[in-house]
């Protein structure tokens, strides 16, 4: 085999490669936007709704903006998985990344932390929305509530793109995808949603730590678990 | 109109890395099973083949080419045997699998992305230190380099096939597999991919190359095989002349070789 | 000497008399127990006669949350490592019984607060846990109906088995953290009944003839999914 012609490389690594495939997605994504924008109308869309059916001398707006924008935040992050591996499959552009030296964990990462920044672009719109239409009173608490958010959306991401990686291997992946990631995002949004509603209602961060160490905890374990389980959805 | 396309450009710096010790043959297998369920798709298959070997795979469909193609790309696990390239062992890691190149009628590409940002993508992915200029050689060498900053969905089938031919050859594999590469093709496309993979061969790459055309299998290929469900029942060295003129050779050869192909298919009752 | 039941697929030869003869063992338990609770056990003071919906609704619960919902994790966990088709067997049939089980625990549960205290729902760990049990595993039978390839259709749902059991201690965990927050009224211990020595035996045969009535369904199922795989492999070959 002649040696002199092959081209100088430099073995990527782990981070390079993760970085690489969430920028390839980002790009993708925002050059088509179609699911962005569908993921954006449906979040603030819903939270007028939610506004315009509230009778707020029944129910304080404290009372009712935790639920309000734990259930946009679990419906839009399913728009914004659905369309994760998609874009693998119509071509089988997913082979050529297979073929490629990249690890398998690479790929997941890459996808997941695509749809990490997707969901966290939703949210940056949710979250003011909430704020602007149930009248919220500003505060410091806003960064804890911030600080939630982001820990959910971890976890949210990481079990979404497993699922979305399961659902893309058969004949109803979409209508599949909610069914088999809800049950896992139970323990995400309860705790995000009940350490929201205690810290809008201005109790003290310390209030709310067990909630927020379940979350950490649920993070940690299935950041970890669906890493090692992906190469599982692969068929080799 | 045949233009020439000059392959053998040699990269400016040298690997980084020691050179490997030369390989007796670039590419072994040895008993290839891959079952799924109860059925066996491939069931027992051996081939070795030296670096510059072009092996045409010819079958009807369901003979299991495409599951023994994969197995030789490291995209499937066999149930049983073993793939070696180079003397590594298949799948292996990125050594190893940055010698593998992928073409099928699938074109492997990001359809909103341009024909650059494609081909860029795979390049990094395969580590190029210069993937810059690695990008715009490919672009260049399949003949599509002005059209390289339009997104790939507004492209013609047959550029489309070049630009995943340059995402192929972008890092210089050494084994470079095709699977039915000339599907959907027209002549234009037909011609710069045989061109293409006639230089590589010429530079001393092994080409595994699944088709159903006899024709432009056959014209550049080393060996030729017959797969029928599963293992292959027939194999023979091509002596056809490797250029556009098809001599009387090739022709008696690739008439001979279709008759062959026939009566074995019929006889296998697919 | 085959025993055979209406519906049940005919017992294969070399089970004669096996796999039958265990059905009707629960079969008869779980009649027996059913006697036992309506007609020789206490009724409770405070609940009156709906009480005795405990011992139907708790020992489905503990064999639909731990036996079956534990088996589909083992199997599943399992199926990952060696790949073999017995395992996925094992895990589909668990999975199905276990909503068999499960279905019953949330049909009882609604059915014992109204007539015990007045409400349909009670968000009490054990039958909060159930529901969200209920939907995993529908959503897990739904995954294998979605996918036709065997293989495949093994190791995905192996997949979401493996990461179920993850999931089971981060929902108790909820549960738990729920009701701490929001406790439910002592007095009633809909999770945790005081039970006079009659009741708890009656509760424990309760409990030993469900655990049968599992093993026996358990069995049926997985020899039925065999023979329908075998059967399938014949076909395609």
């Amino acid at each position: 085999m002649t040696i002199a012609s092959r081209p100088a490389v430099r073995v990527p690594g782990f981070l390079a490669d993760s970085w690489r495939i969430a920028r390839k997605d980002l790009l993708i994504e925002f050059r088509t936007r179609s699911a962005f924008l569908a993921a954006a109308v449906f979040a603030v869309l819903s939270v007028a709704i939610f506004r315009f059916t509230w009778d707020a001398t029944a129910v304080p707006a404290i009372d009712l903006a935790p639920p309000v924008l734990w259930v946009i935040f679990t419906f839009s992050g399913l728009l914004g998985l659905n369309r994760s591996f998609g874009v693998e499959l119509a071509d089988r552009a997913m082979d050529a990344m297979l073929a490629s030296p990249m690890s398998r964990e690479a790929v997941f990462a890459g996808k997941a932390l695509a749809n990490l920044v997707f969901v966290a672009l939703v949210q940056a719109l949710t979250i003011p929305a909430i704020a602007l239409f149930f009248d919220l009173p500003a505060g410091a608490w806003w960064w804890s509530v911030v600080g939630v958010a982001v820990l959910a959306m971890i976890g949210l991401t990481a079990v979404g793109t497993l699922f979305a990686a399961v659902a893309s291997n058969t004949r109803l992946a979409e209508m599949l995808l909610p069914m088999l990631a809800l049950p896992f995002f139970v323990p995400v949004v309860i705790p995000a949603a009940q350490a929201t509603a205690l810290l809008l209602a201005g109790r003290p961060v310390s209030d709310v730590a067990s909630w927020i160490k379940m979350l950490v905890a649920f993070d940690l374990v299935f950041v970890a678990a669906c890493t090692v389980a992906f190469p599982y959805t692969l068929d080799e | 109109m045949s233009v020439p396309v000059d392959m053998s450009i040699a990269t400016p710096r040298p690997e980084a890395t020691a050179p490997a010790a030369p390989a007796p043959a670039a590419l072994i297998a040895d008993g290839l099973v891959r079952r799924f369920g109860a059925r066996a798709a491939v069931d027992g298959v051996s081939l070795a083949l030296a670096p510059g070997a072009c092996l045409a795979l010819f079958g009807p469909n369901g003979a299991g080419k495409t599951t023994l193609l994969r197995m030789l790309g490291g995209l499937l696990k066999p149930t049983s045997g073993t793939v070696t390239l180079a003397g590594h062992r298949l799948p292996g890691d990125g050594a190893v699998r940055r010698l593998i190149g992928l073409i099928s009628h699938h074109s492997m590409l990001y359809a909103a992305l341009t024909a650059r940002e494609n081909v860029r993508f795979a390049a990094e992915c395969q580590g190029l230190v210069e993937a810059d200029a690695a990008t715009t050689a490919a672009l260049e060498r399949l003949q599509v380099l002005d059209r390289a900053d339009t997104p790939v969905r507004l492209l013609s089938r047959g550029l489309q096939q070049r630009v995943s031919i340059a995402r192929a050859l972008v890092h210089q594999p050494r084994l470079v597999l095709l699977d039915e590469p000339y599907t959907g093709l027209d002549d234009v496309g037909a011609r710069a991919l045989t061109d293409a993979l006639r230089a590589l061969r010429n530079d001393g790459a092994t080409l595994v190359l699944v088709t159903h055309h006899l024709g432009e299998g056959l014209a550049f290929a080393t060996e030729a095989a017959i797969m029928l469900r599963g293992t292959i029942v027939a194999t023979e060295a091509v002596t056809a002349a490797a250029d556009d003129r098809v001599s009387a050779n090739g022709l008696a050869s690739t008439q001979a070789f279709a008759e062959r192909y026939r009566d074995l298919v019929m006889a296998g009752g697919a | 000497m085959a025993v055979s039941l209406p519906g049940a697929a005919p017992a294969p030869p070399a089970a004669r008399g096996g796999v039958d003869g265990l059905l009707i063992v629960a079969l008869v338990a779980c009649a027996g127990v059913i006697v036992r609770a309506l007609a020789f056990t206490p009724v409770d003071a405070m609940q009156g006669p709906a009480q005795k919906i405990l011992y139907l609704h708790a020992p489905a619960a503990i064999v639909g949350l731990y036996f079956a919902s534990g088996l589909v994790a083992i199997s599943s966990l399992m199926y990952l490592w060696l790949k073999d088709p017995r395992l996925d067997r094992i895990a589909e049939s668990s999975a199905e019984i276990a909503v068999v089980f499960l279905s019953i625990v949330l049909a009882t549960g609604p059915l014992w607060g109204k007539t015990a205290w007045g409400t349909w729902w009670v968000w009490d760990a054990r039958l909060t846990s159930t529901l969200f049990f209920w939907f995993l595993f529908v959503a897990y039978l739904v995954l294998r109906g979605a996918i036709e390839e065997p293989q495949a259709r093994a190791r995905l749902s192996a997949v979401m088995g493996g990461l179920a059991t993850l999931l089971v201690p981060f929902i108790h965990l909820t549960v738990y953290l729920f009701r701490t927050m929001h406790p439910t009224p002592v007095v009633l211990k809909p999770s945790a009944p005081s039970m006079s020595g009659q009741m708890l035996s009656t509760f424990g045969m309760s409990t030993m003839a469900f655990i049968l009535l599992f093993a026996a369904l358990l069995r049926l199922r997985v020899r039925w999914a065999t023979l329908r795989d075998a059967n399938l492999e014949r076909q395609s070959v």
